[in-house]
């Protein structure tokens, strides 16, 4: 099977020709570096994305705490994180890497904070 | 109140700090840096989407965390940060600077510097830049209004989205939008390709099914109070729309991510001579402006995609300003840097023979197989090949070793078609 696909471990972004079966990559054309047969693979057969939302925070101004991912995790799983984000309610201080989820739905990666509120 | 500072840096952006840390760390004493927000870090602490950091951090941060980084770097230094407080006039002394600017704390302040960095950044266009016509009801706004009430304030701006414009801010409000609840119905690109990064598309449009309408403009607006609907049409190449094709969509809420504008009315007050196509200060090798002793970097000089570059460009403008200060800048003959084919535009616009520089610029169209060439009146003295190059993606470019008898340079694509749609 032939897939085009857009690499976006970088900025530039190239367009990548994948060539695979069932369960393996045979081939990419297109990368202008290793990483973008890596990126091909996992787009294909495990694709994954870094989830970054926000979370209510008391005693703070903005109310607002931005958070992420610490590591990638399954994209079917991003709208499930977002919602359990949703009903959390946490305390300033907060400071950026601060575990606000830890182990956040089993994916084995943290929600962290992005900012010191 | 007044102060009297070596260097004045007019913003805290990302930009403004890089180039405060940059002074300091070239032995300038005193540094001021005034900012605009009731904090430090510009436009970074509503972007808090990840992407940010690669080149300069050489990780993927996001943007609060990209700027946090800032800050605590300045925290460790002496440079004082102001925030509450606006510019509102540039004055030249000769060899020194005042700045008139304004804070709730300090009331009216008259800061002499020695030098001066413009930080100040880019705002968004709105619906008056591009004319759309139609009524004038509630929810239509900028991608960043939107993204700053969502993303610091908390309040989604409307449930069924229409974007116009793919640029970045407007593709990762899509996906921010989609993934707080709210229906994002269409992005629409006038251009024949789109405005934002490859990475935005996939991430941001690609995964949640949104479409992309490319050569596609809005004709009318309707709505009373609230925004009810939008009129979308093909346009040719020319730009005019086509009846043929044209539908509508029921929404709430517009958002226009149709670009930004380096924000520099305080520049065109200190009568600072502008470039016409970046909207931001001519500047020489040095990123000094047309005046002596102001300095611009980052946004308020051209519109940067990456946050990285605008670092990169700062922390040089910082050390160039320093070496002003201490009156170690070279004089030297300057010779001018044309933009060629398919150039459409390239910064600085004036070097010195004999030297290196860093040039930015960007490509009129998409391109396959684009060779750069510069050369001067002479020779060519350097060429790069690009399998794709995009107008979205500035390139930055070290240039060693301008031959001393230059009398110019002129840069330009050496290619032979554009392609539409790449």
């Amino acid at each position: 099977m032939k897939k085009d696909l857009i690499c976006i471990t970088c900025p530039l972004g190239c367009q990548l020709e994948v060539d695979y079966d069932k369960s393996k990559i045979i081939g990419v054309t297109g990368n202008t570096c290793p990483r973008g047969g890596a990126y091909a693979e996992k787009e294909i057969f495990h694709p994954e994305r870094v989830v970054t939302t926000t979370v209510k925070i008391s005693g703070a101004d903005p109310s607002l705490l931005p958070v992420k991912t610490s590591g990638s995790v399954p994209k079917g799983l991003t709208s499930k994180i977002i919602e359990e984000a949703f009903k959390l309610e946490v305390k300033a201080p907060v400071r950026v890497g601060d575990v606000i989820i830890k182990n956040v739905l089993s994916t084995g990666v943290d929600l962290v904070a992005t900012r010191n509120l | 109140m007044t102060r009297n500072v070596e260097a004045l840096v007019i913003g805290a952006g990302p930009g403004g700090m890089e180039a405060a840390l940059a002074l300091k760390s070239s032995g300038i004493e005193s540094i001021l840096v005034i900012e605009r927000e009731n904090a430090p870090g510009g436009i970074l602490m509503q972007c808090i989407h990840n992407g940010f950091g690669l080149h300069h951090f050489k990780e993927e941060l996001t943007g609060p965390e990209y700027a946090e980084r800032c800050l605590e770097a300045v925290k460790k230094t002496d440079i004082e940060v102001l925030v509450n407080t606006c510019a509102l006039d540039i004055i030249d002394n000769g060899d020194t600077k005042k700045v008139i600017a304004l804070s709730e704390e300090n009331g009216m302040m008259d800061i002499e510097a020695r030098v001066i960095i413009l930080a100040m950044g880019c705002r968004e266009r709105n619906r008056g830049n591009i004319a759309i016509p139609g009524s004038r009801p509630a929810g239509i706004m900028t991608a960043g209004l939107a993204q700053k009430m969502s993303n610091i304030y908390g309040y989604l701006p409307g449930k069924e989205i229409v974007i116009l414009g793919s640029g970045d801010i407007g593709l990762i409000m899509a996906r921010r939008l989609t993934w707080e609840g709210a229906r994002v119905r269409a992005v629409i690109e006038a251009q024949p390709c789109p405005g934002g990064l490859n990475r935005n598309i996939v991430q941001c449009l690609n995964d949640f099914d949104i479409p992309l309408y490319l050569s596609h403009t809005i004709t009318n607006i309707e709505g009373k109070n609230r925004i009810k609907k939008v009129y979308v049409s093909p346009i040719d190449a020319e730009f005019n729309p086509l009846a043929k094709g044209s539908f509508t969509l029921e929404c709430d809420c517009l958002l226009l991510s149709i670009g930004l504008i380096p924000e520099n009315e305080l520049s065109l007050k200190a009568g600072i001579i502008m470039d016409p196509v970046t909207k931001g200060a001519l500047v020489n090798a040095d990123l000094m402006t047309s005046v002596n002793g102001v300095f611009a970097c980052g946004n308020v000089l051209h519109v940067h995609d990456l946050v990285d570059y605008v670092s990169e460009e700062s922390k040089y403008c910082g050390t160039r300003a320093a070496m002003y200060v201490k009156g170690e800048l070279k004089k030297g003959r300057e010779i001018p840097v044309k933009a060629g084919n398919m150039v459409r535009y390239l910064l600085p616009r004036k070097v010195r023979p004999g030297e290196q520089m860093l040039l930015s610029l960007r490509c009129i169209v998409p391109m396959v197989n684009a060779s750069l060439v510069i050369k001067t009146d002479k020779d060519v003295i350097y060429t790069k090949k690009y399998r794709k190059i995009f107008p979205s993606e500035m390139q930055r470019l070290p240039v060693e070793n301008i031959p001393g008898d230059a009398e110019y340079l002129e840069v330009f694509f050496d290619n032979k078609k554009p392609v539409a749609g790449v």
